[in-house]
């Protein structure tokens, strides 16, 4: 007994001492192999007189499966250490920024131009197009703009031909929309338009919102306060926003309007954004004038349209505080980046 | 049109300030721009004179005056003005006074001499931005008396921003109208009395040949005693404030009598007239030179009153040198006449010229005028020259030319359905009165007749207008628009603007907006487009064409921000592009693109990732995630690009673009030393959604086997791609190429390709057999067809 108890002493101490699963197979192999020590003991037990044998056997099971057990433990908390050494030597420096792709921004005008595309669609008004280079005749002579008409000199529009010219406007748009659809219409038609002007505040490219509304019941002075005043609430998203309308003058309108909402950006008490006015124009509209309608063969007693029209450029500066109108289309990445 | 706050009040007086009065004109429809006081804030600054004038003796420059401000003792003062006279009135600020700068004027020693205030010149005070000397006053300016009450400093300037229709405010008269009608106060008329004709004075004879151009001429012959006496002190004020400078009296009262009554006048210097005048249309060859200087070579759709030598103005819009009237001039013929608006539209725009009669008769001046504008011009004219004689006033008309003033039908249940709301007829009536319209009829059908300045009301809706505004834009109640629901729906087949184009952004591609048009040499450069469609009035050479591509802006957008140290550049345009080809309204076609443009390396500056150039096949997998399904992509040529690095994009048996790398023949034109990548597309293809297919998911595990064939290096991997998808049965759900390899184990001038073949059974798994055989048929066709082998 005192040999197998040392044998066990001996063993313990041998397997908490290897720190390699290879060394501590090795070791069992030298216990419990088949020429381990404690095998060689059982081999022995057959030479051992019968009365021995049996507590002799039992004292051997017994050292056998302590040193088991143990190995047992020894392994696992090898395989425990090794995943712990393998993960220690894994650590990432978790600060470092994520393997990254870089997002391209929609630019400034068009973010407001789909803003305002989806108001309106909300609003039930769907979306039109026209031809950029269009022929006089709908970008002035249809809009009720004479010949003898100052924004059809040379010095405001752009000519590709006589009778062929830039548009001008969005207006045309509501034209060919009214030759082509059945009544009641209501459409808003974004685009780009082009003036023969470039200086701080103009450039000859720059986008407009064409509104238009024909129809039967609904359509009036008071319906187009409300349907605008509407639109800039949820534009500048100000429920109290202050709105204001101007009696103005379009060829194609009649009566026109002019409306301000209350400067956003001081609130009205007065900035150089609203030269100190506390108003902010935004917009001209009014009731499509009868010159328009009559020609297209709607009765203009019977249908009563609402039109406005919008510049986008100047709704994008007011929101986004952009102070130079140039700089929409000096296309300068790093401006353009903000509008992420 | 700019005008003074006093000289409107002498025509009507609302209890207004000046911004309530500013208020009421811009909720009326004339747009107040401005409305500035004519001197800034100071007191006690008061009229002096100059009774001796003495030099400093400590300084040269500096005189010692003593001015009478009509107190009992002169004050000595100190001045270093140089226009410094005994006798002079100037203004002088007492001690006491802060003038503008907040300059405080205290008794003080200068240099010894005791000043007791200080004389002042107009920059001092805040009137001009220089002055050479002190203000010099008028002889009878009464000693002692408030300089701002002398010079009337009280008084304020509006400017309004007026609609090219009210063409009637273009006067004083007629914004005292609007004002009257929209304060509902009394407006004063203009009272002056006629001064006698001699009748034996006579007149010019004049001939109206153009009288669609000019239906009324009135003019009569003046004899002034004292041409060369100064503008009385209050007309100068008030042409100051209308932003008129003082010249000499003749011009001064003419253009007085325009500012006041809105009929713009000429005068010639009758001595310079030969025989008798005649409006006509000019003459090709005939030319002018004008009152600004400028020689006009003269079109035959300029209208010009003539005499016998020929043109001497181009009327309404400016007179000629030749007979132009000085200071000294004692006999001019005064023109008072309706030149209709047609005949001067745009002229004075096109020959540069600019001209106050011209911007009014273009707009449409009250015909009725002449005869009343000649009279006042008469009367200033005599009042203040010191007298002379008048001739008999020559009429001239054309009534049939006149502008037509025909009733018009005004119904106020029609002014109540546009306007929305409730305006009593009383009210409607009332607001029409007082506009000078004439009504007739009963209260729901009224027959109406504009006054004859007004000839902008044409049609009911222009009186539905004025009703609406003189009651006030603000009063017309919001209501919330009302309409029938309807559903606003894109197709589940069509992909929206945005859905297409976050694809480009998802990929870094940032969108730009470029100008329409572009320089010539760009479209040269980077266009198949040999003629562009060319403006015929460019802005600049470099806004000259239409841009044929979007490449060209694009370009111009990388060289831009290359030159702002952006390194790596990705971006798009959206928009339309203009090609010579006649569409079905006879204009130009204009298709609807997307383009892009990918400059720099393939990912962003980060660590972790080897900085590498992005190349063709980065920017063409971008392409390939916006294109409709079907889409392929052949080897093309263009002429902007690297001719082996350049692809036609195909669709529907169509071209709908392409893809490729910048020509090296055009890096240094754009500055560059690699080329970049780029993309046009069609859009309306891109729009297009793949529809879901349904089928069954099958219960069997897919399997796949790798192919590596070897072949020419020219062989286009897509041929053999579409080769193999072709013959492969239907259990093969896709061929796919995952490797393209040359170098060791692969022969000089061939590739090998490695295909990924996919097989998914729906009904039963195939045997090794038969995957070893399909395998086979697929390397046959490949070596039949492209000379591969089994590598």
């Amino acid at each position: 007994m005192q040999v197998l108890m040392s044998l066990q002493e001996e063993a313990l101490a041998l397997f908490a001492r290897l720190d390699s699963p290879h060394a501590l197979e090795e070791a069992k192999a030298r216990y419990l192999g088949k020429t381990g020590a404690l095998t060689e003991h059982l081999k022995g037990l057959g030479a051992l007189p019968h009365e021995e044998r049996k507590s002799a056997g039992a004292a051997i099971n017994q050292v056998k499966g302590v040193l088991e057990k143990a190995l047992q433990q020894r392994r696992e908390a090898l395989v425990l250490a090794q995943q712990e050494r393998e993960l220690r030597a894994s650590v990432l420096d978790v600060t470092l920024p994520g393997r990254h792709h870089e997002r391209g921004a929609t630019h400034p005008v068009t973010r407001t131009l789909e803003r305002m595309e989806t108001l309106f669609r909300s609003l039930g008004f769907e979306v039109a197009e026209g031809p950029e280079v269009e022929s006089d005749d709908y970008n002035f002579t249809a809009l009720n703009i004479p010949a003898d008409h100052p924004a059809r000199a040379m010095h405001d529009t752009f000519y590709l031909a006589p009778g062929v010219v830039l548009r001008t406007h969005t207006s045309p748009v509501q034209v060919r929309y009214l030759k082509s659809h059945a009544l009641p219409v209501r459409i808003i038609a974004p685009g780009r338009v082009f003036r023969c002007d470039s200086d701080v505040t103009h450039t000859p490219m720059f986008h407009q919102v064409e509104g238009l509304w024909v129809a039967e019941e609904g359509v009036s002075l008071a319906a187009l306060k409300g349907l605008l005043s509407e639109f800039m609430r949820h534009f500048f998203e100000q429920e109290d926003l202050p709105t204001r309308f101007r009696p103005s003058f379009f060829p194609f309108t009649e009566p026109s309007a002019e409306m301000d909402v209350g400067c956003v950006i001081c609130q009205g008490h007065g900035c150089r954004v609203c030269s100190h006015t506390g108003w902010l124009e935004v917009l001209g509209c009014g009731l499509v004038h009868p010159n328009v309608l009559e020609p297209l063969g709607i009765d203009s007693e019977r249908y009563v349209g609402l039109a406005f029209g919008m510049g986008v450029e100047r709704l994008a500066m007011i929101r986004y505080g952009v102070d130079d109108l140039r700089t929409f289309y000096e296309n300068d990445l790093r401006f353009l980046k903000h509008f992420q | 049109m700019k005008f003074s706050e006093a000289w409107l009040r002498t025509w009507v007086d609302p209890e207004l300030d000046a911004a309530g009065l500013a208020h009421v004109l811009t909720m009326g429809g004339l747009e107040v721009e401005a409305l500035s006081p004519c001197a800034p804030p100071f007191e006690q600054v008061v009229v002096g004179q100059i009774l001796t004038v003495e030099k400093h003796p400590q300084a040269d420059r500096l005189n010692c005056l003593r001015v009478d401000v009509g107190t009992s003792t002169p004050l000595s003062i100190v001045c270093g003005a140089p226009n410094v006279m005994v006798g002079m009135k100037a203004p002088c600020a007492l001690v006491g006074a802060v003038l503008p700068g907040d300059l405080t004027i205290k008794a003080a020693k200068v240099r010894g001499i005791e000043s007791q205030g200080m004389m002042c010149s107009a920059r001092e005070l805040g009137l001009s931005e220089e002055s050479d000397g002190l203000l010099a006053l008028a002889a009878h300016a009464p000693v002692g008396r408030s300089i701002r009450a002398w010079l009337d400093l009280d008084d304020r300037q509006f400017t309004l921003k007026l609609t090219p229709n009210r063409a009637d405010c273009l006067s004083m008269r007629g914004v005292a109208r609007e004002v009257a009608a929209l304060t509902q106060r009394p407006l004063s008329p203009l009272s002056f009395i006629p001064r006698k004709t001699n009748p034996e004075f006579g007149t010019r004879t004049v001939r109206i040949d153009a009288i669609e151009g000019c239906a009324r001429y009135c003019g009569r012959l003046v004899h002034l005693e004292h041409p060369d006496l100064p503008t009385p002190d209050w007309m100068v004020r008030r042409l100051e404030r209308a932003g008129l400078r003082a010249k000499a009296l003749v011009v001064d009262v003419t253009n007085y009598v325009m500012l006041e009554l809105g009929q713009p006048l000429h005068a010639f210097a009758d001595a310079a007239l030969t025989g008798n005048l005649e409006v006509r249309w000019a003459r090709e060859g005939e030319s002018l030179t004008v009152l600004s200087g400028q020689t006009v070579a003269l079109t035959a759709d300029l209208l010009v009153v003539a005499d016998e030598a020929g043109p001497q103005a181009l009327a309404g819009l400016m007179g000629g040198q030749n007979s132009a009237v000085s200071a000294q001039t004692r006999d001019i013929f005064l023109e008072a006449a309706w030149f209709s608006p047609m005949a001067l539209a745009g002229r004075a725009r096109r020959l540069g010229l600019v001209s106050e009669a011209a911007f009014r008769f273009e707009r449409g001046v009250d015909p009725s005028l002449t005869q009343e504008a000649l009279e006042r011009a008469t009367q200033l004219l005599l009042d203040c020259a010191g007298g002379g004689q008048a001739g008999p006033i020559l009429d001239l008309v054309h009534p049939e030319k006149m502008p037509q003033r025909l009733p018009v039908r005004v119904r106020p249940d029609r002014v109540r359905r546009l306007l929305g709301f409730e305006v009593a007829v009383e009210a409607m009536q009332q607001i029409l009165t007082r506009l000078g319209v004439c009504l007739e009829g009963s209260g729901a059908d009224w027959t109406a007749t504009a006054p004859t300045w007004r000839v902008d009301l044409e049609r009911e809706v222009d009186y539905v207008e004025e009703i609406a505004r003189c009651v006030g834009y603000d009063q017309i109640p919001m209501q919330v628009p009302k309409a029938p629901l309807r559903a606003l729906h894109l197709p589940e087949r069509q992909r929206s603007r945005q859905s297409v184009v976050q694809r480009l952004q998802a990929r870094g591609f940032q969108e730009v907006i470029t100008y329409s048009f572009v320089p010539a040499e760009g479209e040269q450069r980077l266009a198949m487009q040999p003629s562009p469609l060319a403006l015929l009035n460019p802005l600049s050479q470099d806004l000259a064409v239409m841009r044929s591509t979007l490449s060209v802006g694009l370009m111009e957008t990388l060289v831009f921000n290359l030159k702002r140290k952006q390194e790596q550049v990705r971006i798009f345009e959206w928009g339309r592009c203009f090609l010579p080809a006649r569409d079905t309204d006879g204009l130009c076609t204009q298709p609807m693109r997307l383009g892009g443009l990918w400059y720099g390396t393939r990912f962003p500056e980060q660590w972790g990732i080897k900085s590498e150039p992005a190349d063709f096949f980065d920017l063409k997998g971008v392409v390939e995630e916006l294109l409709p399904p079907g889409a392929s992509f052949v080897p093309a040529q263009h002429p902007a690009l690297h001719p082996g690095r350049s692809a036609e994009v195909r669709w529907n048996g169509q071209s709908i673009g392409w893809v490729g790398e910048l020509h090296p023949r055009l890096g240094p034109s754009f500055d560059l030393s690699r080329m970049p990548l780029l993309f046009e597309l069609e859009w309306a293809p891109l729009t297009r959604e793949a529809w879901p297919e349904y089928r069954s998911t099958p219960r069997f595990q897919p399997v796949r086997r790798d192919l590596a064939l070897v072949m020419e290096e020219g062989v286009p991997a897509m041929a053999v791609l579409d080769a193999l998808r072709a013959v492969a049965p239907k259990n093969v759900t896709d061929v796919l190429l995952f490797d393209v390899y040359q170098g060791a184990g692969v022969e000089e001038g061939k590739k090998s390709l490695a295909f990924c073949v996919k097989i998914q059974d729906t009904e039963r798994s195939s045997t090794e057999g038969e995957l070893e055989q399909i395998c086979q048929e697929l390397i046959r066709v490949a070596e039949q067809r492209f000379g591969a082998v089994l590598r």
